[in-house]
């Protein structure tokens, strides 16, 4: 495989802590969009009593709390992998 | 039952068990014992205080109301936290770097450390947050007054008004007491962020013991408070996208702009790694303190009465339910929530208002600043601890304005909307060079206004301050100038209606304003700092001592630090360097400390003017910077061309040597030449002489005598005539007046006519190859001949091998002629090959008396035939290499 050689290996290390980085950038967007998917199923028009299967309260509440708690633990781990190493230029041309 | 007596004591020991915690922790800091004091775990809980009376009392209240909408207020700062490597992290490192003291700090440092920026900042989170203060008090009133309901004791319970101006009073006091104990550098308070985070674990845990016991004990269960859920009149997921959008956004940007969570989050903050653990701790937090808001609301909404304030349920649920411990760890959750919200935020604005407002005035009014006597430090303390009073005022006036029966959530949002207006100052500081002051105050300013205009004002309610026709009609009947209907913008939530208008125009102000206005160079300087600070050093720049009086920094330092301690440090830097006593010298490192000390106390804008009052005209301002900068390129400027041109004086000066060693050696040479030549001329004269006065004087000289003396003056002649035309020849060759005559030829028969001419055959072997000498020749045969002659010749004559050969070896390159001749001799020494060329050189005291004179006509005879000739080194001999140009000889000769 290619990671034997030690030059190799670094630059992998390098660019994973890149993608990392970038990850990390992403997480809140994809937690924004999760976040908003309940607005989709918001279906039944004032006073329709008649439509049982309109989203309902405790259904988003499970929903939400489980995106939240995914969230927290992809940051968790995330965060476990971020390094400060590559605060030079990767910064500036990302951001 | 429990009285309300018992619920006060009940306060009060709790306040002295967390004023206890925070003297403590105050006492390890101090020590240096506390290392836990700064873990990641601390830092993560004191971020809690983002979850206030608000979240513990207002989000069931706000729930009951609206169904899971409450939600979104804790959805943005989770989306904010998770982000922390894009936003949070730089804050944190800016705020470090720079050694912000608070965001009025941080936004004036990035724009110019302007003070008027930071003055409006100021006053913008004053009256931003004094609703939010206000709602604290009314929580902590509110939940005083279900107590009171419920104490038999109590004929007549006080008025809420009392209760909340007690509150009010007594949250002060516990404040100054908390925050203004000592002025710390760097703005850190261990003890209050110690108790903060034990309050973060005490408001956790009475919300999860209520939320267990209305899911597990009045429920009956998880399926069945889904089920209950489900049939509740929140039961609909009916939120509008709007406000879901709006407010996620817009507790995201309070979660940023907040005093307090700046304090905390930015000011407090040890070690930016810290961050690392709240990424994931924080968001979870918020998680746990939102997981059983919507069960507490929904069984608060069935078991209570018609019309109970949803926003007690927490308190009312277990307290009718006969759970009175459970509701007083409840009224302590919400306590703590109060208390600690109110706590940091006035110590932040305190910070604020002391350092930006009262601080700068008094400098200003007292005229020379520390030179004056009174204690700096007291007056810092006052200004603080009359800062908090005047906030918790405040707080109190909203609340009686408002009448104190509006949602608790409604009034948050209020102040939410308010600090929200930093953000794209706060914002376009960190990631855009191009912001400036003006655009930061001008979209400031905007948003503001807007937000007055739009939201505050109208929270007091139709009547009072704004009056009915003006909410209905607009101002003077103008519609499109309805407050809560701006620019026609019917029907919209006031809320996101005023989020919209005031953050979009504050927004486009903003930039608009910074695109057209110039930043002065301080705030370029700063703006790189800041948007660039991963690749920046940490140093905000240092002082250049040595206009500064030790003495006065000393007198100084007394008043603001007090006198043991700035003697203390004096003495101790006065060690550091050396030196006996206690005045210091004021280097530029002293200088530093001496200012980071010093803003701890009066803050870093304030510390920074009062040395640069003592340091005087030493303090570089950047104004001077720059125009140093502009010196110094100058000088740089100048100092390169000196550089350059000391190089070239240095390059002349070595060909100035280099040419009279040329010279000197020449006129040796010359000398040589004419002792050499004189010689030469003298004796064929003496000769010529002598033979002539003998065939003159002498009588009875034979024939073959007179034959004899005859043609020795002849040959003697002869010799002198050809010296004279040597000389000749090379003065005409030199001067250019040669006349070159062309001819076509043979190499080889040239080469034959040359040997022959050299008459050399008899002494020296001559190799050539014939095959390699058939090549057509077009230039002047007879001076290439020359030329030819006297290379042969030479060698004949200098070659001191015992068997002398010459090796004649001519090739075509490059449409050239190039013709080797190299002898078997001893060759010509390295020093001397550059001079063979020149006139009058001879090498050594050769035996054979040339003049020196047949190689520079060489020379000049091939420069005139467009060729050249050198000396070959490497060679096994003394080698010269010949080479004409085949083609060009005709155009060579044209231009002659």
């Amino acid at each position: 495989m290619t990671a034997k050689k030690t030059p190799v290996f670094v630059q992998r290390r390098t660019y994973r802590r890149r993608r990392v980085a970038d990850g990390a950038r992403l997480l809140p967007v994809f937690g924004g969009i999760l976040f908003l998917i309940p607005l989709l199923w918001e279906g039944d028009p004032a006073g329709a009593e008649a439509v049982p299967d309109g989203a309902r309260t405790a259904w988003v509440m499970t929903y939400l709390f489980v995106v939240w708690f995914g969230l927290a633990v992809l940051s968790g781990v995330l965060a476990r992998f971020l390094v400060a190493e590559d605060d030079g230029g990767d910064e500036e041309g990302d951001s | 039952m429990v009285t309300l007596n018992v619920l006060v004591l009940v306060c009060l020991l709790y306040v002295a068990f967390l004023f206890a915690v925070a003297f403590g922790a105050d006492r390890a800091a101090l020590v240096g014992r506390g290392t836990w004091l700064r873990s990641p775990i601390v830092y993560t809980l004191s971020l809690s205080i983002y979850c206030t009376a608000w979240t513990f009392y207002g989000a069931v209240g706000f729930a009951a109301r609206s169904g899971l909408e409450f939600v979104t207020i804790y959805l943005g700062p989770t989306l904010v936290m998770i982000g922390w490597w894009w936003t949070l992290r730089k804050m944190v490192r800016v705020g470090r770097s720079q050694r912000i003291t608070s965001i009025a700090d941080l936004i004036s440092s990035r724009y110019g450390k302007s003070n008027t920026l930071a003055v409006f900042v100021t006053l913008v989170a004053v009256i931003g947050l004094t609703p939010y203060i206000a709602l604290q008090l009314q929580s902590v009133t509110l939940s005083f007054a279900t107590f009171a309901e419920a104490d038999p004791f109590t004929d007549a319970p006080p008025s809420q008004q009392s209760t909340a101006f007690w509150v009010a009073a007594g949250l002060a006091v516990f404040t100054i007491l908390f925050g203004t104990r000592n002025l710390d550098a760097n703005e850190r308070h261990h003890g209050v962020v110690m108790a903060i985070a034990l309050e973060a674990v005490v408001k956790l845990f009475a919300l999860l013991a209520v939320g267990v016991f209305v899911v597990w004990g009045l429920a009956g269960g998880v399926d069945e408070i889904l089920a209950r859920i489900d049939s509740s009149p929140i039961a609909r997921w009916e939120v509008p996208g709007s406000r879901w959008v709006g407010l996620t956004l817009l507790s995201a940007a309070a979660f940023m702009c907040l005093p307090r969570m700046f304090q905390v989050m930015v000011v407090e903050s040890e070690d930016e790694d810290h961050l690392r653990m709240a990424a994931w701790a924080f968001p979870t937090y918020l998680m746990l303190m939102s997981l059983f808001v919507v069960p507490i609301a929904v069984m608060g909404l069935e078991l209570m009465p018609e019309g109970a304030n949803p926003d007690l349920f927490v308190l009312t649920l277990p307290l009718r339910n006969g759970q009175e411990g459970l509701a007083i760890l409840s009224f302590l959750g919400g306590f703590s929530s109060a208390t600690s919200m109110v706590i940091v935020a006035a110590i932040a604005l305190s910070t604020m208002v002391s350092n930006h407002i009262v601080m700068p005035i008094w400098l200003w009014s007292t005229g020379g600043g520390a030179m004056v006597s009174g204690d700096v430090r007291s007056v810092a303390l006052l200004a603080r601890r009359l800062s908090i009073a005047m906030i918790l005022f405040l707080g109190y006036c909203y609340f009686r304005l408002s009448g104190g029966g509006t949602a608790l959530a409604a009034i948050g949002l209020i102040s939410f909307v308010g600090v929200a207006q930093f953000l794209p100052a706060l914002m376009g500081g960190l990631f855009w060079r191009g912001a400036t002051r003006s655009g930061a105050l001008a979209g400031l300013g905007v948003g503001f206004v807007l937000w007055l205009y739009c939201l505050f004002l109208p929270s007091f309610g139709a009547s009072e301050i704004m009056p009915y026709s003006v909410m209905q009609n607009g101002p003077l009947g103008i519609g499109w100038l309805r407050p809560q209907a701006l620019f026609g913008a019917d029907g919209m939530d006031p809320v996101i209606h005023a989020v919209m208008w005031s953050l979009l125009l504050n927004t486009c102000t903003f930039l608009g304003v910074s695109l057209l206005t110039l930043p002065k160079p301080i705030e370029r300087l700063q703006g790189a700092q800041f948007v660039n600070v991963f690749q920046h050093s940490q140093t905000p720049g240092s002082w250049s001592g040595g206009l500064a009086r030790s003495e006065d920094l000393m007198i100084m330092s007394q008043r603001i630090m007090g006198a043991s301690e700035a003697q203390a440090m004096f003495s101790k830097e006065a060690r550091k360097q050396g030196i006996a006593g206690y005045l210091p010298e004021p280097t530029p490192d002293f200088l530093q400390m001496l200012e980071r000390e010093l803003s701890g106390s009066v803050g870093a804008a304030t510390a920074h003017a009062m040395i640069s009052q003592i340091v005087g005209r030493a303090t570089v301002s950047v104004e001077d910077l720059m125009a140093v900068a502009d010196e110094t390129a100058q000088i740089m400027e100048y100092s390169s061309k000196l550089e350059a041109k000391t190089e070239e004086q240095a390059r002349t000066a070595r060909q100035l040597r280099e040419a009279n060693e040329k010279l000197t050696q020449i006129s040796v040479q010359k000398d040589a030449f004419l002792s050499q030549i004189s010689h030469e001329l003298r004796t064929p004269m003496t000769s010529i002489r002598a033979f002539s006065e003998i065939l003159r004087d002498s009588e009875g000289l034979s024939e073959e005598e007179r034959n004899k003396y005859a043609s020795i003056i002849l040959e003697e002649a002869t010799r002198l005539t050809r010296l004279l035309d040597d000389l000749l020849d090379l003065s005409v060759l030199e001067n250019g007046q040669v006349v070159l005559n062309s001819q076509t030829g043979q190499l080889s028969d040239m080469l034959d006519r040359a040997v022959s001419a050299a008459g050399v055959q008899d002494r020296l072997r001559i190799h050539r190859r014939r095959e390699a000498e058939k090549i057509t020749l077009h230039t002047d045969l007879d001076r290439l001949a020359q030329v030819f002659i006297n290379l042969i010749s030479n060698a004949g004559k200098y070659c001191e091998a015992p068997d002398p050969a010459l090796t004649i070896r001519p090739q075509a390159e490059n449409g050239n002629l190039v013709v080797d001749f190299i002898d078997n001799g001893p060759g010509i020494p390295t020093d001397q090959q550059a001079m063979i060329f020149e006139k009058f050189s001879r090498i050594g005291q050769t035996k054979a008396g040339g003049a020196g004179l047949g190689l520079a006509i060489c020379r000049e005879i091939m420069g005139r035939l467009g060729g050249d000739i050198t000396y070959l080194p490497g060679q096994e001999g003394a080698a010269f290499r010949v080479v004409l140009p085949l083609r060009e000889a005709a155009t060579v000769q044209a231009a002659q």
